[in-house]
């Protein structure tokens, strides 16, 4: 990695996450969520592509992109491995976790099982912690109904402050309100507002006084309060997903 | 009267995930790690109060799947062992 061009975003996505952006127009879309709840259905039924899916963990190690149009606008859907969490415990989540956080995505959709929906929305959580844009995708909707579960899809959204959509990836059924509500955010017609988590007012303190000492080390397109509690977390692959992001070795020694 | 008690005692029963029986649900009660082990375990859905139930045992019997909130997950005894819960009675 050179230092020319590092601070610039299609720089960063070229070299550490091996992804081609055509052009600066094009919007990148992330797709998270938990192991084998249909992203790489969804995946191919956007793009037309023929990725492998299977009933199994761990399918979707890298991360596959692919292209597609959706009203004159070009997008790039990247497919995040599956992953409970994103404070990285494996490399897998790894990945997940410093593609949201370092390769700024324009919007990131967080697929869910709604058949199991409760143990879903940490991830949910963990991803608008680090970023705004974030469309929640409620996804084996039909596995749902035959179990007999109902989600009141407008309270879940209000209570989480991002757009619900229903989907059935399978069949490609709600995909294109899906797509119309990341055109609509894309546009600036809306914009979520997703609830955010406060803790506790002796961890909230700690937060402030470090995102204080690290404004200014960090670059704007990071999320300085989310780095903040990593570093409170003690969580030492961020800083070294940082430094290398940052190809700037004096974060190590700012660890608190 | 006497067999109620019985369940009773059964019900309070704590005991360490690892050794919670194929079959048999039980309620979270506490995390005894600290750390990324901790959190691995939160993420996973084992938060106090979550029901999880043991599925089955892999031949050697480490790791073992269990059902937590609709997912089939494997743990290892060394992280499992970390998990309080109390066994409830089924129904």
């Amino acid at each position: 990695m050179g230092l020319t061009g590092q601070s610039s975003g299609i720089s960063l996505l070229n070299n550490k996450f091996n992804i081609t952006k055509k052009s600066d127009e094009q919007i990148v879309i992330a797709l998270a969520g938990n192991p084998n709840t249909g992203k790489s259905t969804l995946f191919n039924h956007l793009t037309g592509l023929n990725q492998h899916t299977g009933n199994w963990p761990g399918k979707t190690v890298c991360n596959a992109q692919g292209t597609f149009k959706y009203k004159d606008k070009d997008y790039l859907l990247v497919d995040l491995p599956g992953t409970y969490s994103i404070l990285a415990n494996s490399v897998e989540e790894e990945i997940a976790r410093d593609f949201i956080c370092f390769g700024n995505p324009d919007i990131t959709i967080v697929i869910t099982d709604s058949t199991c929906l409760e143990r879903n929305l940490n991830l949910v959580l963990q991803i608008t912690e680090i970023t705004d844009n974030v469309v929640l995708c409620l996804n084996l909707m039909d596995e749902a109904k035959r179990k007999g579960i109902d989600i009141d899809i407008k309270k879940l959204e209000k209570s989480l402050g991002i757009p619900v959509i229903p989907t059935v990836a399978r069949d490609g059924k709600g995909v294109n309100d899906l797509l119309f509500t990341i055109h609509n955010i894309v546009e600036g017609i809306s914009k979520p507002t997703p609830y955010k988590m406060t803790y506790d007012d002796s961890i909230e303190a700690l937060v402030k006084e470090i995102e204080d000492n690290l404004s200014g080390l960090l670059d704007e397109s990071l999320n300085s309060r989310w780095i903040t509690l990593r570093l409170i977390d003690g969580d030492k692959s961020i800083l070294k997903s940082i430094k290398e992001i940052l190809n700037s070795p004096s974060y190590e020694e700012r660890e608190v | 009267m006497k067999c109620d008690n019985c369940f009773e005692r059964i019900n309070k029963e704590e005991l360490t995930l690892n050794k919670l029986p194929v079959g048999k649900t039980a309620k979270v009660k506490t995390l005894l790690n600290t750390g990324i082990s901790r959190r691995r375990l939160l993420d996973l859905g084992l938060i106090p109060n979550s029901i999880v139930k043991t599925e089955r045992l892999s031949p050697s019997g480490n790791p073992i799947a269990y059902n937590i909130k609709g997912a089939v997950i494997a743990l290892r005894k060394k992280e499992s062992k970390n998990v309080i819960v109390t066994l409830l009675h089924e129904e």
